[in-house]
C-alpha cells in the first residue's frame, strides 16, 4: 500500500473512531433526558431566573444578623458531629484497613469480609443510612451521627487501604525479614509511613463531612441542616442566606486549615 | 560512657500528633455532650432492625420492575449531570490550569469555584428549586452547579502536569492556543480526565439517591423516601439498599476496571 | 543582511537573574553554529530569545529582517513556523503517534478550525512521510511516541521541526539525554540538514569534542557573556578555560592534546567511539 493511503486510512479510522464517541454520548444524553423528562428551555430559563433571585433576593439583612448566635451554635454542633464521625470512622477503619490490605492482612478470608463491609458501607448513601436507622433512633443527632459514621467508615477503610498498600511495602518486608512480630510490624513500620497519609484523608474526610451533615440533618432534625430547613419552609430567606454565608465560611476556612496542616505533615 | 543523642525536633511528627489529639479531645467531649439515654437498647434494636431489614427484605408498595425504573431514573439524573458538568467543567478547567491561562484569571476561576464546592449539593438544589419548583429540573442544576466545580479542579489540576516542555515545542511551531489545547493537551491528559469523570459519576448516582430523598427529585432515592418515611416498611428499605448497592458497586467495579485500562 | 542578526540582547529574571547581557552576534545562512558554555551560563535562554519563548529585556533581534522583538502576536507566529525547534526531553505529545506528532510541524500554517481537528492535507501528510524516512522511521510510522527508544524520539523531534520547512533549526542541547551511537545519529542528521538543505543550525551543546567535530563555528557563553567567537580550529586549553573556567580539569587534560591549528581533535571522542 502507498504510504499516503495508509495515512488516509489511518487518519479516516481516527474520525470513525470519534465520531463514534461522539454518538454515543449524544445517545446516552438524549435517552437520560427523555427518561427524567428533563426540559432543556425550561432549565435554562429557571436557571436564569434562579441566578437573578440569587442575587436580588437571596442576601442577609439586618434582622437576620440576629440569627447569627443561634446559627453558630448549630454550627458548632455541626462540625462537632463531623469531626467525631470522622475520628470513629477513623478508628474503626484503621482496624478494617489492617486486616483488608494486602501487605497486613492476617488471612485472606478475613481481607475480603473486611474489604466487602466497606464496600457495602460506601455504596449506600449518607441519607440512605440516615433513613434505615430512623427506625432504631428516630429523629436526632445519634441518627445523623452514625450514618455519618457508617459511609465515612466505608470511605475510609478504601483509602486507608490503599495508603498502607502504597507506602509500606517494603518496610513491612525488612521488619519481617528480622523476625519482628506481627503488632511490632504495624506498630513500627506500617503506622509510620502511612499515618500522615492517613492523616490527609481525616482532614478531607471532616470537609466532606460537614457538607454531608447538612443534607443528613434535615432528614433528621439536627444541627445547620435542620435550621436551614426550618427558615427555607418558612420563607425566611434571608436568615437561610446567612446560613450559607457561614458554611462557605467554615468550609472554606477548614479546607485552608487543612491544607496548611497537609502542607506540614505530608 | 557514651550518651545516645537526644531525638532532633521534628516539626511534622510534632503536628501530627497534635492535631490527632486535639481530634480526638473534640471527639470524647462531643461524645460525653451526647445525651442518647438507653443506648444499649436502641443499638439492639438497631441490630435486629437491620436482621430483619437485610434477611427478610420484601417488596410490597413497589414492584421490581418499579424499582428497576427508579434506578434507570436515578442513574438518569447522574448521567446528565456528569455530563453537562464534564462539558462545562472542561471549559472552566483550560482556563484554570496555570500553564495555559494568565495567572489572574486562573486564581478568579479558581477561588470561584472553590466557593461554589463549599456549599453543599442539596443547599444549591434547594436554592435553585425556589424559583424552579422541587424536582428534577431544579435537582439537576444544583447538582450540575456541584459537579461543575469539583471537575474544575480535578481537570484544571490534571492540565497542570503536563510537561511544560510540550506546550512549548509546539507554541515554536507556531501553534494557536486552541491547537496547543487539541492537539496536546486534551490527547495528554485524556486518561486522567476519563477517570475523574467517572469518579464523580459514581458520586453523582449517591448524589442523585439522596436528592430523590430529600428533595423530591424522584427515582429510587424518592421510592427509598416513601418506604422509609412514610410506609415505615423497613424490610422494604432493605430491598431498596440491595438495588442501592447493586447498581453503585458495578459503577465502581467497572470504574476500577476503566483505570486498570487506561493505566496500560 | 544575515539571516540572523542578534543586537545587544540582554535578559535578566525577575529583575535580579542576569541571564544575557549585551550578546551581540549574526548568524548566516547554512551556518552550522555550536554555542557552548558551563551549566546556567543562558545557553537556553539565548536560544528562546530567538524566537521569542522568552523576552528579552533589552536590545533587538532581527530574523529575515523582520524585529523579532517587536512583532505583533500573529507575525511572530508566521515567523516561528520559519524556526523549528529541537529539544533535549523530545517534548512530543507521548500519547499520540510519530505521525501526528510531525505532523504538529505544520499547525504554524493552518487555519485555527483545521489544526484542532487535526485535519492535514495529503501534501503534508506525504511530505512528512517523506521526512520520517529520510530519518530512518518509516517502520516506526504508526506507533505511539511512549514506544520509541530516546534516539527514534529525538529523530521524531527533528522530523517534526522538518515539516515547518524551516529556515533555522535551534537545538537545545540535543543529544544531551542519548547514547553515543544515538548521539552521532542525531548529530550527522543535523549536519546533512545544515549542509544539504542550507537550514541554519543552532546548537546548544556540552560536549566540546562534539562541538568541534560538527560546527563551522563555535560560541562560547559564560556568564551571559560571549567570550569567544570563531571556528573550531581556534579552540586552545585557554579558550576552554575562559568558558568554562579553571575548576573544569578534567575537561582541559582531554584536550591537553589539542593542538592550536588542528582540525579536529587527537582524543577518541564519545562520538568516534561510537563510529567503531
Ligand atoms: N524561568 C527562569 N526564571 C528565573 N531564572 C531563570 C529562568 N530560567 C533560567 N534562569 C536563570 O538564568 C540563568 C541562565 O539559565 P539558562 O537556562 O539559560 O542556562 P543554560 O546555559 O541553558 O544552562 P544548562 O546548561 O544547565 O541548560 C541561570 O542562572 C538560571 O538560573
Ligand atoms: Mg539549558
Amino acid at each position: 500500500m502507498q504510504p499516503v493511503e495508509q495515512t488516509n486510512l489511518f487518519f479516516r479510522q481516527r474520525r470513525w473512531s470519534s465520531l463514534l464517541g461522539f454518538v454515543l454520548i449524544g445517545l446516552l444524553s438524549l435517552g437520560s433526558a427523555w427518561l427524567t423528562e428533563f426540559d432543556s428551555v425550561r432549565a435554562v430559563t429557571s436557571f436564569l431566573k434562579a441566578l437573578n433571585w440569587l442575587f436580588t433576593r437571596f442576601h442577609p439583612t439586618v434582622e437576620s444578623l440576629a440569627k447569627l448566635p443561634k446559627i453558630g451554635e448549630k454550627m458548632a454542633e455541626t462540625i462537632l458531629m463531623a469531626i467525631t464521625a470522622t475520628m470513629m470512622a477513623a478508628g474503626i477503619s484503621m482496624v478494617l484497613a489492617i486486616i483488608g490490605s494486602q501487605t497486613t492482612r492476617v488471612n485472606s478470608f478475613f481481607g475480603t469480609i473486611s474489604r466487602g463491609l466497606a464496600s457495602v458501607l460506601r455504596n449506600v448513601p449518607v441519607i440512605g443510612w440516615a433513613l434505615i436507622l430512623q427506625f432504631s433512633f428516630g429523629q436526632g443527632m445519634i441518627t445523623g451521627l452514625l450514618a455519618l459514621l457508617f459511609g465515612t467508615t466505608g470511605y475510609l477503610t478504601r483509602a486507608f487501604i490503599e495508603t498502607i498498600d502504597g507506602s509500606s511495602d517494603s518496610s513491612v518486608e525488612a521488619l519481617r525479614a528480622s523476625g519482628a512480630n506481627y503488632l511490632h510490624v504495624i506498630r513500627h513500620a506500617v503506622l509510620p509511613s502511612s499515618l500522615p497519609q492517613m492523616m490527609s484523608w481525616i482532614l478531607y474526610m471532616i470537609e466532606t463531612n460537614v457538607r454531608d451533615a447538612t443534607l443528613v440533618g434535615i432528614l433528621t432534625g439536627s444541627g445547620i441542616g435542620f435550621l436551614f430547613e426550618l427558615y427555607y419552609k418558612g420563607s425566611y430567606y434571608n436568615h437561610a442566606s446567612l446560613i450559607v454565608l457561614v458554611i462557605i465560611l467554615v468550609v472554606i476556612g477548614i479546607e485552608t486549615l487543612s491544607n496548611q496542616i497537609r502542607r506540614i505533615i505530608l | 560512657m557514651t550518651t545516645v543523642p537526644r531525638k532532633p525536633f521534628d516539626k511534622s511528627q510534632v503536628w501530627l500528633r497534635t492535631v490527632l489529639l486535639l481530634l480526638t479531645g473534640v471527639t470524647l467531649y462531643t461524645l460525653m455532650q451526647l445525651s442518647a439515654p438507653d443506648l444499649d437498647q436502641k443499638l439492639a434494636l438497631m441490630a435486629d432492625n437491620f436482621r430483619l431489614m437485610f434477611s427478610e427484605s420484601h417488596f410490597k408498595h413497589l414492584t421490581l420492575l418499579e424499582g428497576l425504573y427508579g434506578i434507570a431514573i436515578t442513574l438518569s439524573l447522574a448521567i446528565q449531570t456528569t455530563l453537562i458538568g464534564a462539558l462545562g467543567a472542561l471549559m472552566l478547567g483550560l482556563l484554570a490550569a496555570r500553564n495555559l491561562a494568565p495567572h489572574w484569571l486562573t486564581s478568579i476561576i479558581k477561588s470561584f469555584v472553590a466557593l461554589i464546592r463549599a456549599i453543599p449539593t442539596i443547599l444549591w438544589v434547594l436554592i435553585f428549586a425556589v424559583s424552579a419548583g422541587l424536582g428534577s429540573t431544579a435537582a439537576v442544576i444544583g447538582m450540575t452547579f456541584h459537579t461543575v466545580s469539583y471537575l474544575t479542579k480535578s481537570y484544571s489540576e490534571s492540565f497542570e502536569e503536563i510537561e511544560p516542555g510540550v506546550i512549548e515545542a509546539l507554541r515554536g511551531c507556531g501553534a494557536r492556543w486552541w491547537q496547543i489545547v487539541f492537539q496536546a493537551v486534551l490527547p495528554t491528559s485524556l486518561h486522567p480526565i476519563l477517570s475523574w469523570t467517572f469518579i464523580r459519576f459514581e458520586i453523582n448516582f449517591l448524589n442523585a439517591v439522596a436528592m430523590g430523598a430529600a428533595a423530591g427529585a424522584g427515582g429510587i432515592g424518592f421510592d427509598l423516601f416513601m418506604a422509609g418515611g412514610h410506609y415505615l416498611d423497613f424490610r422494604e428499605v432493605g430491598m431498596i439498599t440491595y438495588l442501592i448497592i447493586a447498581v453503585s458497586m458495578i459503577l465502581e467495579s467497572s470504574s476500577i476496571q476503566l483505570k486498570k485500562r487506561l493505566e496500560l | 543582511m544575515e539571516l540572523l542578526e542578534i543586537r545587544d540582547v540582554s535578559k535578566i529574571y525577575n529583575r535580579q537573574t542576569v541571564a544575557l547581557s549585551n550578546i551581540s552576534l549574526n548568524v548566516g545562512e547554512g551556518e552550522f553554529v555550536s554555542i557552548i558554555g558551563p551549566s546556567g551560563a543562558g545557553k537556553s535562554t539565548l536560544l528562546r530569545c530567538i524566537n521569542r519563548m522568552i523576552d528579552p529585556s533589552s536590545g533587538a533581534v532581527f530574523f529575515q529582517q523582520n524585529r523579532i522583538d517587536q512583532l505583533p502576536k500573529k507575525k511572530l507566529r508566521q515567523v516561528r513556523t520559519q524556526i523549528g525547534m529541537v529539544f533535549q526531553h523530545y517534548n512530543l505529545v507521548n500519547r499520540l503517534t510519530v505521525f501526528e506528532n510531525v505532523l504538529h510541524g505544520r499547525l504554524g500554517y493552518k487555519s485555527t478550525l483545521a489544526g484542532v481537528l487535526g485535519y492535514y492535507d495529503s501534501f503534508e501528510r506525504r511530505a512528512a512521510y517523506e521526512i520520517l524516512a529520510a530519518l530512518g522511521l518509516q517502520e516506526q510510522v504508526f506507533k505511539r511516541c511512549d514506544q520509541l527508544s530516546g534516539g527514534q524520539k529525538q529523530r521524531v523531534g527533528i522530523a517534526r521541526a522538518l515539516l515547518q520547512r524551516p529556515k533555522m533549526l535551534l537545538c537545545d542541547e540535543p543529544i544531551a539525554s542519548l547514547d553515543p551511537s544515538s548521539s552521532k545519529i542525531i548529530m550527522d542528521h543535523l549536519q546533512r540538514i545544515s549542509r544539504e538543505m542550507k537550514i541554519t543550525c543552532l546548537v546548544n551543546l556540552h560536549q566540546v569534542d562534539v562541538a568541534i567535530k560538527y560546527s563551522d563555528r563555535i560560541i562560547g557563553i559564560r556568564n551571559g557573556e560571549v567570550v569567544f567567537d570563531g571556528p573550531p580550529a581556534q579552540i586552545t586549553p585557554l579558550i576552554i578555560e575562559q568558558i568554562y573556567g579553571t575548576e573544569a580539569h578534567e575537561l582541559i587534560l582531554s584536550l591537553e592534546t589539542l593542538q592550536p591549528g588542528q582540525k579536529s581533535p587527537v582524543k577518541q571522542s564519545e562520538v568516534a567511539h561510537a563510529a567503531c
